[in-house]
């Protein structure tokens, strides 16, 4: 029997929407089962990224820690694929580059509505925020996109399918969504 | 005996003074276009509706038609162009498509997913622009506005100038015709067709934007292609 396709998943500055419509896939879960097996994703808990042959990110890059996992999983996913809106160009997290981080910080911890013990969280353990929210595509090569907010499940069978089975990934007009 | 020229080897009929576009949209052929509407002089500014003419690059919108021309629009390579141009337009504004009302109504949406654009391709430019909350009855979002002039064009048709296009290049900005530069104390009202004719969501009618969910809108289903593309894209709302 062939060896199964590893995917690795991660969610970065994203609501983990996608992976919840990843779900939807429901009992075709089971198909896919069959052929392929999962790394490092939050369905498995594992913590490191190893040798994959896809790699589904989420979210756009906000933090140096979202910097640092993208990039563990360009080195090791042969084809890496950026999923969902955010992932694509940013998405809501962008809603703060029009605002300065040091006012986001501000109104956030210490002069927003009902904020209690006002203070700028800076416990060393805590990735530092980047000055503006990144797409994907912007830090490290990026394979394939499947736009949505988020994709729907059929997206990610289409996407998958078609990548398992050989062919290039195709989505039809009905599959391609920004909203 | 009516003149034709060739577009993508099929003969389109025009009348003298027809542009390429006008006949091509006579004649029921779709050629891409965001600035261009029929009701007003053609703008050619969007850049969308780029056809090969005898072997050179033209707007289709401001070309006019002529006997014999061989027109070619719908190659692989022009549509990749029309493909490139359209994530320029993404990358240039903010287009965040989940967060907005005109979502599935949205022309500039449209043409990405009638050319199965996936991705913005460029650096995000992410500028500062701003919006005006300020008129009770209409929204207008700069981030969304690509500059194709419906509203200045609309609005000058409906008596009123109340939109110009102001500064060059990346300082490009649309303006308002009131001492306050705010919506609210300028002659628009929601009745207007220049509150309507935005192909995108930079101007929009408040409190109608969910009166039809998404998911059945007229992009979800149809692309750009197969329906009336010039009717507005905000459709009738209420009674
Ligand atoms: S439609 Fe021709 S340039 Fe915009």
């Amino acid at each position: 029997m062939a060896a199964k396709i590893r995917i690795a998943t991660t969610s970065l500055a994203g609501c983990f929407g996608c992976h919840m419509s990843f779900l939807d896939l429901d009992e075709r879960l089971l198909q896919l089962a069959d052929v392929v097996e999962f790394d490092r994703s939050p369905l498995t808990d594992i913590e490191h990224c190893g040798r994959c042959d896809i790699g589904l990110i989420e979210g756009g890059v906000c933090n140096s820690e979202n910097v640092h996992v993208l990039r563990e999983f360009r080195k090791n996913c042969k084809t890496l694929v950026a999923v969902g809106a955010c992932a694509l160009n940013g998405g809501l997290p962008a809603l703060r580059n029009f605002i300065a981080l040091e006012a986001c910080l501000q109104e956030s911890y210490l002069d927003g509505i009902g904020v209690e013990n006002p203070q700028i969280p800076s416990d060393p353990e805590l990735p530092l925020l980047l000055d503006k929210v990144h797409p994907l595509h912007e830090i490290v090569k990026i394979d394939y996109f499947l736009p949505g907010c988020p994709p729907s499940a059929d997206v990610f069978w289409k996407f998958l399918t078609d990548l398992i089975e050989g062919r290039e990934p195709e989505l039809p007009y009905e599959l391609v969504h920004y909203d | 005996m009516t003149k034709s020229f060739n577009l993508d080897g099929q003969g389109i009929a025009f009348e003298d003074g027809q542009t390429i576009l006008q006949a091509a949209e006579a004649a029921g052929v779709y050629i891409p276009h965001l600035c261009h509407h029929p009701d007003y002089s053609p703008h050619g500014s969007c850049k969308l509706c780029t056809v090969k003419v005898n072997g050179r690059i033209c707007s289709a919108c401001t070309f006019p038609a002529a006997e014999g021309q061989e027109v070619i629009s719908n190659s692989r390579e022009l549509q990749d162009d029309r493909k490139k141009i359209t994530q320029m337009l993404f990358v240039e504004g903010n287009h965040l498509c989940p967060g907005c009302e005109k979502t599935g109504n949205c022309k500039l949406q449209a043409v990405g997913y009638y050319l199965n654009m996936l991705d913005n391709h460029f650096p995000h430019f992410y500028p500062g622009r701003g919006l005006d909350a300020s008129h009770p009855d209409v929204l207008l979002d700069h981030n969304r506005c690509i500059f194709c002039t419906l509203c200045v064009r609309a609005s000058h048709k409906d008596g009123k100038d109340v939109f110009a296009i102001s500064g060059r290049g990346i300082n490009k900005r649309l303006i308002i015709n009131s001492a306050s530069g705010l919506l609210k104390d300028s002659a628009l009202s929601a009745e207007d067709r220049a509150a309507h004719i935005c192909p995108t969501g930079a101007i929009l009618i408040k409190r109608t934007g969910y009166q039809i969910p998404i998911g059945r809108r007229i992009y979800d289903h149809h692309g750009i292609d197969q329906i009336d593309t010039d009717m507005d894209t905000e459709p009738a709302h209420g009674s």
